[in-house]
């Protein structure tokens, strides 16, 4: 059974001058917690349209399940839920789900099982337009549950969403994920995606910069050492962590070593007669290695220029 | 996953019946072409036979023509003599908003990633479409038919039935001007991809501007043979053609003797047919945003 579920190659959309998505190869592998990463405007929901079949691309291929993307025998295979909830505003949020089950081909119990799923049941009467942001928000997510597809594209599911809406969908996409059902997740929250994806692809003006388990991306734990006199301490350092492991920084030093290599080297600095004021260990969060990252990309309207 | 119904068509026919069965626009314009058939067809005739004044609603009728328009010997008639004007122009707001609204919405985005492919997604839309409007024309005729015999029975008249034959005609005829015009709207709704402006142009188009064009087609030779080809053209001729306005003068509104019957029936399955072709192409190539 082929591993990848999507899989894109040169992936391009151009609207006249404006470079949208700029030469995408992504891949997604079954099983896992997919996090796509970008700004406001970075071109991810323009590629996830294009997974579905929703627009064409101008150039590149998308893959989903095997075949090309936007055929029917594999959209009825993805659920999926693209820059917010589409739904009728007259009808109540069961309906909805309802006519979404026909154009699936599904029955009554699909509907109040992925109703129950996002804990819409009690309010399932009431009409979409009387919902607010989050409830909307989760039917939309019950929509691209109904029938236990083998994808889900869900594009900024926690929008709206209070802490607790907020904790409940990491919660949902983690059972999802236990299911065996693979779930693309494009977000802008950093620690959500650090939370609850195995890898993440990040992109920026409409190119993809990395693709990379979010621990890569991360990058190896390191400790950070405030000590005096520092020549003494760089010495030991090296000669406990490797000549090539030790740093200076503005805040001290930083080694490449984890945790574990602590004691000895308050050991060592100690008996050297160097006065230890801190060890901490430190460690990137996606946040930081995210903005890094962003901060060095063209933006598209300097590509276009 | 398994689905209850295989076939995409079926499937989206079924989903597009719910949401418009549960819709209060759809209502809201088969209550208006109701309320407006019902006052046109019967109600003003009715006052004017009883009240006498010829001149309220009769087009110069005498009391007992008035009144056997108002039988049920002249359901075919009646049926289909307000279509051409406000049954189209009605029919051709449900077309705007069924298709229209969706992209305001975002529910064609929903839809288009639910399985079918758009051709059965918009097919289905189709179907549930047409069954609509075959719905109101038989729940008109039900309409026409119970005042009818009201009439019948107020007036002491003897009750006589139509043929089946020119009933059937009537429905038939009727059905394609009411269908010919949901199919404009439709059209318009899609390459407007929203409501406002598809109703706004479609309205314009139906009850002025093509009226407008007969109107200079009169004076101008090529202006006209570009009138004969119009929809209110086509739809009028064969509204026109069944109620013989050749031989027996209707003042109704959209009701013309501009093409032959078979002439107004071929113009006016071409538009059905090219405009399905239309949405159909148009929905297939565009990008959904």
């Amino acid at each position: 059974m082929n591993d990848l579920v999507v899989q894109t190659d040169g992936l391009t959309k151009r609207y006249g001058d404006r470079l949208a998505v700029d030469s995408v190869s992504m891949t997604v592998r079954r099983g896992e917690v997919y996090g796509f990463l970008g700004p406001n405007g970075a071109g991810k929901t323009t590629t996830l349209r294009m997974m579905l079949g929703l627009i064409r691309p101008t150039a590149g291929t998308a893959s989903v399940l095997g075949t090309t993307a936007g055929r029917p025998d594999v959209t009825a295979r993805v659920g999926a839920l693209v820059e917010g909830p589409g739904f009728f505003p007259y009808l109540s949020g069961r309906d909805n789900l309802r006519v979404m089950a026909r154009y699936r081909g599904l029955g009554e119990n699909a509907v109040e099982a992925a109703l129950a799923r996002v804990d819409l049941t009690d309010r399932a009467g009431d009409t979409f337009k009387a919902y607010s942001l989050g409830m909307k928000q989760r039917l939309g997510v019950a929509s691209a549950l109904m029938g236990d597809p083998e994808l889900i594209v869900l594009d900024e599911p926690t929008n709206g969403l209070d802490p607790a809406g907020m904790a409940d969908m990491r919660a949902l996409v983690f059972s999802l994920a236990r299911g065996g059902q693979t779930v693309l997740l494009s977000s802008h929250l950093l620690t959500e995606v650090q939370e609850i994806c195995d890898r993440v692809g990040v992109i920026n003006g409409g190119r993809l910069l990395r693709e990379a388990r979010v621990d890569e991306l991360r990058g190896e734990a390191s400790l950070r050492v405030r000590a005096t006199p520092e020549d003494t301490a760089i010495a030991v350092a090296m000669r406990v962590a490797g000549e090539d492991a030790v740093r200076r920084t503005p805040l001290g030093l930083e080694l490449a070593m984890t945790a574990d290599g602590a004691p000895a080297l308050v050991r060592d600095l100690v008996t050297a007669g160097v006065d230890v004021h801190e060890v901490s260990p430190t460690e990137r969060s996606l946040e930081e290695v995210f903005f890094e990252m962003t901060s060095e990309a063209p933006t598209t309207k300097e590509k276009a220029a | 996953m398994t689905t209850l119904v295989e076939n995409p068509v079926a499937r989206s026919t079924r989903a597009e019946m719910l949401r418009m069965r549960k819709w209060p626009a759809v209502w809201v314009t088969v209550a208006v072409w109701v309320a407006l058939a019902l006052v046109f067809g019967y109600l003003f005739p009715y006052l004017s036979y009883r009240t006498g004044d010829l001149s309220f609603a009769g087009d110069g009728d005498t009391r007992d023509q008035l009144l056997a328009e108002m039988l049920p010997a002249a359901l075919p008639t009646v049926l289909v003599q307000g279509l051409p004007m406000f049954g189209g122009a009605l029919a051709l707001v449900l077309g705007a908003i069924v298709a229209g609204n969706g992209y305001g919405w975002g529910t064609w985005k929903t839809v288009f990633t639910q399985g079918p492919s758009r051709t059965a997604t918009v097919g289905g839309s189709l179907t549930a479409l047409t069954v609509t409007v075959v719905g109101i024309l038989a729940l008109t005729l039900v309409l026409f038919t119970g005042v009818s015999l009201l009439v019948t029975a107020t007036e002491s008249q003897a009750l006589a039935w139509p043929s089946a034959g020119a009933l059937a005609e009537s429905f038939a005829g009727g059905f394609l001007v009411l269908e010919m015009w949901a199919l404009i709207g439709y059209a318009l709704g899609t390459v407007a991809r929203g409501p406002a402006l598809a109703v706004g142009l479609g309205l314009v188009w139906a009850l002025v501007v093509e009226n407008l064009l007969r109107g200079v087609g009169a004076l101008l030779g090529p202006v006209e043979a570009v009138t004969e080809v119009l929809p209110g053209t086509a739809g009028g001729s064969l509204v026109g053609a069944l109620v013989d306005v050749a031989t027996n003068p209707n003042e109704t509104p959209g009701v013309l003797d501009v093409l032959s019957g078979g002439q107004a029936l071929a113009t006016v399955l071409a538009y059905c047919v090219g405009l399905v072709v239309l949405v159909l192409v148009v929905v297939r190539r565009r990008d959904v945003t």
